[in-house]
């Protein structure tokens, strides 16, 4: 599995970076969700995968009694997953903010706090 | 381990997690959040001290979380620098919380800001504390999700663009820092940080680990905010209120120093990526002095030279010599203090005059003689004249590089003093001598009295902090030195956390634990 899931993470980078490239927020957002994909299935498959052998440690002893697969980075992903996606929904609010206050999704055109030179302040 | 190490290390952890969410409780109780969040600053500050005194007495502190011991639990770790690092986070969160008990407006307090405040530092704890790469990883989110919200909260045009990018930037390099977790588990199969030099030793991918080295290298430095990757920190410490700015200052660029100077020294001692700190730290401190030039307002040179500073303390590290990472502590120490109080002297010079704009401001000194020699003796410890508290690390750093024969380091050290002094020159000239533009300098007097003294206290304060750093240097100079050596021998931190009984194991070991080194090599 682990040959097919390692281009499949890139594929995902690729495609999220070039979202990001985009100029419009909303865009750039579902890059960072993909980026963020990425991310989670590299430590997915950076602890190697196991197939049908779910890691349960049988009643009465203190290891399991055969190879099972690693449950750390399914632990590790999990916690990434959460806090990717407050922070989506977070990203996805400040887009709508930003969409209302500022009247445009175009990173390039938020120039408040950062005027361009010679603007009017 | 014992249960007293271990609470010794959790408390500090754990009590601006509680104060939080007492503090989003408080209205329902009838007490002000703000209350709240000085009462448990000053209880975190009780914590981290006592945690600083333990570290100097047994050396390096390790505990398992939940009687879990290192490789299989986590662990929390502390030696002299995550001890310095963790006392002086606890400092300012006690003074800017006392600060923006004036500054936050009841619109700000109603929607959490305190209680974000405290997570900010809780965070910042979390990061010198833990001694599990994942958990790193955690608490740098816990930082960026407390800082995205202060920075938003308010809502001001200028806060939402600053936010945007903050958040942008931001989300792409916590995933870099997540993927070589990944990267990094995948190879050694552990993530307890003081295990990984063995294991990565015996694994033989110089690619992957390469890989790792740099996605780790990229994704701290750009939370140091170093060269490239600075373009976030600007806007994100100009735009929200001045409490913001200097709990910024004092914690987000620090804390991801903190990190980059953990794990290049600890997990990668020679990966190849330290031979970029270099040119990136001298990239920065030019881009810094060069941006605060172009600025008109004092709130942007402030934060434009943030950037001059990281890179002074990111020299140290690049020199790499017991006596530079000792000045480059030492400056990050100076640097946490002065900086975040020329930024709170900023916002009380906005309340009295009506403007950063230098054209616009001025006749502070008219009117407010005090606060005039709070700001000229900061300004002169940020441009690093003697006898105050910059000094001593610029000192420290120049002689670093002259011994290491870098005169490239020590020319970038000496001109970027320069281009600071001709900044904060140009603050003093324009926003305190000059006459105000249109003559409406109010005096401190015509600020509400309790705002006053909220406002104006915690500016003494770190005033008198700086002075004593530059008058009396010996104790920080020391922390300093038990500090670069925890960094220059990681072997005692390593022994603390590995070993059966950590503390004993680090006392009759051969090795000598930091304090001692820094006694002995003292002046």
């Amino acid at each position: 599995m682990e040959p097919l899931l390692a281009p499949l993470a890139g594929l995902l980078a690729a495609t999220g970076v070039y979202l990001m490239l985009s100029g419009h927020l909303l865009r750039i957002v579902f890059g960072i969700v993909l980026l963020g994909s990425a991310a989670n299935l590299t430590v997915f498959v950076g602890g190697r995968l196991t197939e049908g052998a779910a890691p349960l440690i049988p009643e009465g002893t203190a290891i399991p009694n055969a190879i099972t697969a690693n449950p750390l980075p399914q632990a590790l992903v999990l916690t990434a997953i959460v806090i990717g996606f407050g922070l989506a929904a977070f990203a996805l609010s400040l887009t709508l903010a930003a969409h209302r206050r500022l009247d445009t999704v175009d990173p390039e055109e938020m120039r408040i706090a950062e005027p361009r030179e010679g603007a009017a302040k | 381990m014992s249960w007293t190490t271990s609470w010794t290390l959790a408390f500090p952890l754990l009590i601006p997690f509680i104060g939080a969410v007492v503090s989003l409780l408080a209205p329902r109780l009838g007490v002000r959040p703000a209350a709240v969040g000085i009462a448990t600053a000053g209880v975190h500050l009780m914590a981290s001290v006592h945690l600083a005194f333990a570290v100097m007495e047994g050396g390096v502190l390790a505990a398992g979380m939940g009687g879990w011991d290192a490789p299989v639990g986590i662990v929390l770790v502390a030696d002299a620098l995550s001890a310095i690092m963790v006392v002086s986070t606890a400092l300012m969160g006690l003074v800017i919380a006392v600060y923006a008990a004036a500054d936050i407006n009841p619109q700000r307090s109603r929607v959490g800001w305190h209680a974000l405040y405290l997570v900010l530092i809780g965070g910042a704890t979390g990061v010198f504390l833990t001694g599990d790469l994942f958990n790193l990883y955690v608490w740098f989110e816990v930082m960026l999700i407390a800082s995205l919200g202060l920075i938003v909260i308010g809502g001001t045009k200028a806060q939402l663009d600053a936010g945007v990018k903050y958040t942008a930037l931001s989300l792409v390099v916590t995933l870099m820092f997540l993927a070589a977790v990944g990267l990094i588990h995948g190879m050694t199969g552990t993530l307890t940080m003081a295990e990984l030099p063995a294991r990565l030793a015996e694994t033989d991918a110089p690619l992957a680990s390469g890989a790792a080295a740099m996605l780790m290298f990229v994704a701290l430095a750009a939370k140091a905010g170093l060269f490239p990757l600075w373009f976030w920190l600007p806007a994100a410490h100009h735009t929200p209120p001045s409490a913001v700015k200097a709990i910024f200052a004092a914690t987000l660029t620090k804390s991801g120093m903190y990190a980059v100077m953990r794990v290049f020294t600890l997990i990668f001692p020679d990966s190849g990526a330290e031979a970029l700190l270099m040119p990136v730290a001298i990239l920065t401190m030019a881009l810094g002095v060069i941006l605060a030039a172009a600025q008109t307002e004092i709130h942007r040179v402030l934060s434009a030279h943030i950037l001059s500073q990281i890179g002074y303390v990111a020299l140290g590290l690049a020199i790499a010599s017991p006596l530079a990472l000792m000045g480059a502590i030492l400056y990050m120490l100076h640097n946490i203090v002065v900086k975040a109080n020329l930024l709170l002297l900023a916002g009380l010079g906005y309340r009295m005059t009506g403007s950063y704009d230098l054209s616009r401001t001025g006749g502070l000194y008219a009117v407010a003689p005090l606060l005039s020699v709070l700001f000229l003796i900061s300004a002169m410890a940020m441009a690093g004249l003697p006898p105050f508290s910059g000094f001593w690390g610029k000192l420290a750093l120049v002689q670093a590089g002259a011994e290491a024969s870098d005169w490239i380091a020590v020319a970038a050290i000496l001109v970027v003093g320069l281009f600071t002094l001709y900044s904060m020159t140009k603050i003093w000239l324009n926003g305190y001598l000059k006459p105000h533009a249109a003559g409406r300098a109010r005096p401190l007097s015509a600020l509400p009295a309790t705002g006053r003294v909220l406002l104006v206290a915690p500016t003494m304060a770190l005033v008198a902090i700086s002075l004593v750093m530059g008058l009396y240097p010996a104790p920080f100079i020391m922390a300093a030195e038990a500090g670069a050596a925890s960094l220059l021998d990681p072997a005692p931190y390593i022994a603390a956390v590995m070993g059966e009984t950590p503390v004993e194991t680090a006392a009759h070991t051969p090795v000598q634990t930091p304090v001692e080194t820094a006694m002995g090599d003292a002046p």
